[in-house]
């Protein structure tokens, strides 16, 4: 009996001998492979596949190694100030060991809830901890990342208020205001900017969108905004930074309606952009617009206490075009590193990291502030980024500051003139915040 | 977490190395955050408990239809942990990410070559989101072309409910082409709904049956005469690697799941991710962004008439450096050989099964199989309490009532990880307990027995929502 030609046996992936492959083939009652993808097109069939052959675990390993030794990072002696929506921060071991767990990496969406009260009991967990940062009544167990939450709650506005257009503060982050247009392209929904300062609004919003620490990292006036949303039948949806609210006063205390955020911050590598997770809460009275997943505490038919995913009835699954988003697979496992690392900083941890961040980025910026040439634009209240307005092109003096070895600002000059977005967290030491100083300050209107 | 004590901790920062700066005004500061006041060990110890609570691939058979379900090698994790890719921030030089970029840029190619479309973007986060991507393309294609009436979508009554979410997102109203007895799409009945309003098809290959349409050469030609373009959801692509090339059969727009086909961990429900691949024709309207190789090296860039940032960077970097891992691991031999076992695997489980269980269409299915319990319901016991069953075997439950079209179904997939002790096992498993449909159906009725919780109640949590600890409840 031929087996199946084409199989190379014994790849430590792929179990199947070929004498088990005959058996099974036998048992199926057919004598190859073909005869199972009759189906498919013959002249389509076994195209040629142009990639290379196979490697060793150990092969792999020296790949990657030659792929992550091209990348800049501080394992290669690099210091860096980017923020702008992705946050270096120092990472406890407990959420690296948690997140060794296989019975938590490989298990699947908890459908069969009583072969994962596992996942979905830190679920409960992380919408409790989303609560409880926010102030808010309910968070959901979690979106794609920060801007597609914002997007979704943009949305969720539009569907609560029945209303089209969606304002959006002018200081917000433009991926996120990007990522709600490409959400809400063919909704017939309509965009519009909001003044930061403005005192009115038109009387057919359905949200104004605000993020605060902004931008530029500074602290919005979230009441004002949220009281001027309402008194014109309009939702408040906040876009907040989680590691501010370790010190700032919460959303929920100011009657915001829907709060989002980029969770990465609270414990999750920065890893070039994802995966990362979006954290989503809002008022109760909303709940029935949420979307994503949300776990829900009840009890089996012992009176035992035990969790589930509950109100699907909004979800793609069962509603299919009238579900409140196409979300199915979130971000889970995100979630699990952000609730461990939520349970680990606790209480006093969050206000001390959020302490940290706050007197570093204000050093950094007070340093920069007495140099010849730069200066500190942001006013007011910033937390952890600040726009540094400098003396020659931002581009121009990243480029200097990467010959030492420092992954400078951001450059922003087409939001602000010759600006630069600086951002500074605790794992900045103040000697790294002098070495960029100084290196700024020999730069200056050279570069 | 009810277990917190006033002053316990589990972390201390370090202090502060710079001169105090001043603080704002105090109307701006919270008093207290409401969080949990525990030692290092609790942390460890609650959540290492928690995990045992669970089922997951590395613990037990998890023939998750439609979820493909393989083992998720270890070494992808690890790999992706190296901080040259964990530490790297999305914002920095392209000079500066010479790697990860270049990493992106294989990978891109690879899933071109695989599924013969070569425009690739690694931006959706997740299948639903690279599906949403794929009818941005097409929207965005008929609007270049002044053909905007187009704003149907036209999905097969077996389809996954995110096409139908997906296509409703992108402004398109949805049709349902009816499946035949056979679980095929009723082509006379697309060839009545194809017409000029037509924006796309969206046909999942191999259906959610486990099935590969064999019309799908004329399929693929009623649509692009009418106009519209194809758009296959790639969740199922683990049946087709070096098996058949989706570009090579009229496909114009697909998007795969790297949490399925390439290994990367489903995490319990995510982080997935969802490239878009495309024709070379529709490339230029790929999300951004997209990695390319040029004379100063590589960068990312936004293709020409891109539909834009679909979420806040390059999409899910370290997932995507798992999948790259796992494509290099296996090879071009290797990845025919994943697909080739997966086939073999499910249609070992359909014949050994066939004389208890009815099947949804009889006939050679794909990667996975599925099952109806009609017969078992009407001696008394459901699907779900098959499913239930099985958890006390300690195997996960088949995928249950889907496809929506098939009366009590079952749909198992058993992916080339799994032994052939294993395959043998579930089979003896499922054998018996429709034995105990006649003998106990107690049995079944109350499964699970042995897990850490028997059935919930999902009604009063849904009736009356509990959706956080506090401490007064």
């Amino acid at each position: 009996m031929a087996s199946s030609a084409h199989t190379s046996p014994n790849h430590p992936y792929i179990p199947s001998t070929d004498s088990e492959r005959a058996e099974m083939l036998g048992a199926i009652g057919v004598d190859s492979l073909d005869a199972l993808l009759e189906d498919i097109p013959a002249q389509h069939r076994h195209p040629k596949l142009n990639l290379a052959a196979g490697l060793s675990e150990q092969e792999l390993s020296t790949v990657f190694g030659s792929i992550a030794a091209e990348n800049a990072s501080p394992s290669s002696g690099y210091i860096s100030f980017l923020g702008a929506g992705s946050y270096s921060h120092y990472i406890p071991s407990t959420v690296r060991s948690i997140l060794q767990r296989g019975e938590f990496v490989t298990a699947y969406t908890p459908y069969q809830p009583e072969a994962a009260q596992g996942t979905l009991q830190v679920g409960f967990e992380f919408q409790t901890i989303v609560c409880q940062l926010t102030e808010m009544e309910v968070a959901n167990a979690g979106m794609y990342d920060g801007p597609t939450a914002f997007a979704e709650a943009c949305l969720m506005a539009a569907r609560v208020t029945k209303r089209t257009k969606i304002g959006v503060l002018s200081s917000t982050d433009k991926r996120l205001s990007d990522t709600l247009l490409a959400y809400s392209k063919y909704q017939g929904i309509e965009i519009v900017e909001v003044a930061a300062d403005a005192t009115d609004i038109p009387d057919d919003l359905a949200c104004i969108g605000i993020q605060s620490p902004n931008f530029f990292g500074e602290i919005e006036d979230v009441q004002r905004l949220t009281k001027l949303a309402h008194d014109n039948g309009a939702l408040s949806v906040v876009h907040v930074n989680p590691t501010a609210l370790g010190m700032f006063k919460a959303p929920g205390e100011f009657d915001v309606d829907i709060v989002t955020a980029e969770g990465q911050p609270l414990g999750v590598p920065m890893a070039f952009g994802g995966p990362y997770v979006g954290l989503f809460a809002c008022k109760k009275a909303h709940i029935r617009q949420m979307p994503g997943r949300i776990i829900g505490r009840t009890t089996d038919t012992k009176g035992r206490t035990g969790y589930a995913l509950t109100l699907q009835t909004r979800e793609q699954h069962i509603r299919r075009e009238r579900a409140t988003s196409n979300i199915c697979t979130s971000t889970q496992l995100i979630g699990l590193m952000v609730t461990v690392y939520a349970a680990t900083l606790g209480k006093q941890g969050m206000k001390d990291l959020a302490s940290l961040c706050y007197q570093k980025a204000h050093y950094a910026a007070a340093e920069i502030n007495k140099l010849d040439g730069y200066s500190v634009k942001s006013s007011g209240t910033f937390f952890h980024e600040f726009v540094v307005t400098c003396p020659s092109a931002p581009p121009k003096i990243n480029e200097a500051l990467l010959k030492k070895k420092i992954i400078g600002g951001l450059d922003i000059s087409d939001r602000s003139e010759s600006g630069m977005l600086v951002c500074v967290t605790e794992t900045s030491s103040k000697a790294d915040i002098d070495r960029f100083v100084k290196a700024l300050s020999e730069i200056g209107v050279s570069a | 977490m009810d277990r917190s004590v006033t002053g316990r901790k589990a972390f201390t920062l370090p202090a502060s190395d710079v001169p105090t700066q001043n603080l704002p005004d105090s109307s701006l500061l919270r008093d207290d955050v409401e969080l949990p006041e525990v030692s290092q060990l609790e942390v460890i110890r609650y959540f290492s408990v928690l995990s045992q609570l669970n089922f997951s691939i590395d613990t037990n058979f998890y023939p998750l239809g439609s979820c493909t379900m393989k083992y998720n090698p270890k070494i992808n994790d690890e790999l992706s942990n190296l901080p040259g890719l964990a530490n790297i921030h999305p914002l920095q030089p392209d000079v500066t990410v010479q790697g990860a970029i270049r990493l992106l840029k294989n990978l891109q190619d690879d899933l071109g070559e695989i599924t013969g479309l070569s425009g690739v973007s690694l931006a959706p986060l997740a299948g639903a989101q690279g599906e949403y991507a794929g009818l941005l393309i097409a929207r965005a294609y008929h609007d270049a072309r002044s053909d905007s009436a187009r704003t149907v979508a036209i999905v097969p009554d077996s389809a996954h409910g995110t096409n139908p979410a997906s296509a409703a997102m992108a402004g398109l109203e949805v049709v349902t082409v009816r499946s035949d007895d056979q679980g095929n799409v009723d082509v006379e009945n697309l060839r009545e709904l194809a017409n000029s309003n037509t924006a796309v098809f969206m046909l999942t290959i191999p259906s959610t049956l486990g099935l590969f349409e064999p019309n799908i050469l004329e399929i693929t030609k009623i649509v692009h005469d009418a106009g519209g373009l194809v758009y296959a959801d790639g969740a199922n692509l683990n049946a087709l690697l070096g098996v058949v090339k989706l570009g090579d059969l009229g496909v114009d727009i697909c998007h795969s799941n790297l949490h399925k086909t390439f290994s990367t961990p489903h995490g319990g429900g995510g982080p997935g991710s969802g490239p878009v691949m495309v024709t070379n024709e529709l490339a230029k309207f790929l999300p951004k962004p997209v990695a390319v190789k040029t004379d100063v090296g590589y960068v990312l860039a936004t293709p020409e008439m891109s539909v834009g940032s679909i979420n806040g960077f390059h999409g899910s970097f370290s997932i995507a450096a798992r999948a790259y891992a796992y494509i290099k691991a296996l090879g071009q031999e290797g990845l025919r050989s994943v697909s080739e076992n997966a086939i073999i695997s499910a249609n070992y489980i359909q014949a050994k099964l066939r004389d208890k269980y009815d099947l949804a269409a009889d006939r050679y299915c794909m990667h996975e199989t599925v099952l109806s319990a009609a017969r078992q319901k009407k001696r008394g016991v459901a699907g779900l309490d098959i499913a239930k069953r099985l958890l006390d075997f300690g195997i996960h439950a088949p995928t249950m009532y889907f496809p929506m079209i098939v009366d009590e179904a079952l749909m198992v997939e058993p992916t080339e990880s799994e032994s052939k002790e294993t395959l043998d096992h579930f089979i003896a498993v499922m054998r018996q307990i429709d034995d105990e449909v006649d003998s106990a159906p107690e049995l079944l009725h109350d499964a699970p027995h042995d897990l850490p919780v028997t059935r919930l109640d999902e009604a009063t949590a849904a009736r009356k929502p509990v959706l956080r600890w506090s401490a007064e409840v």
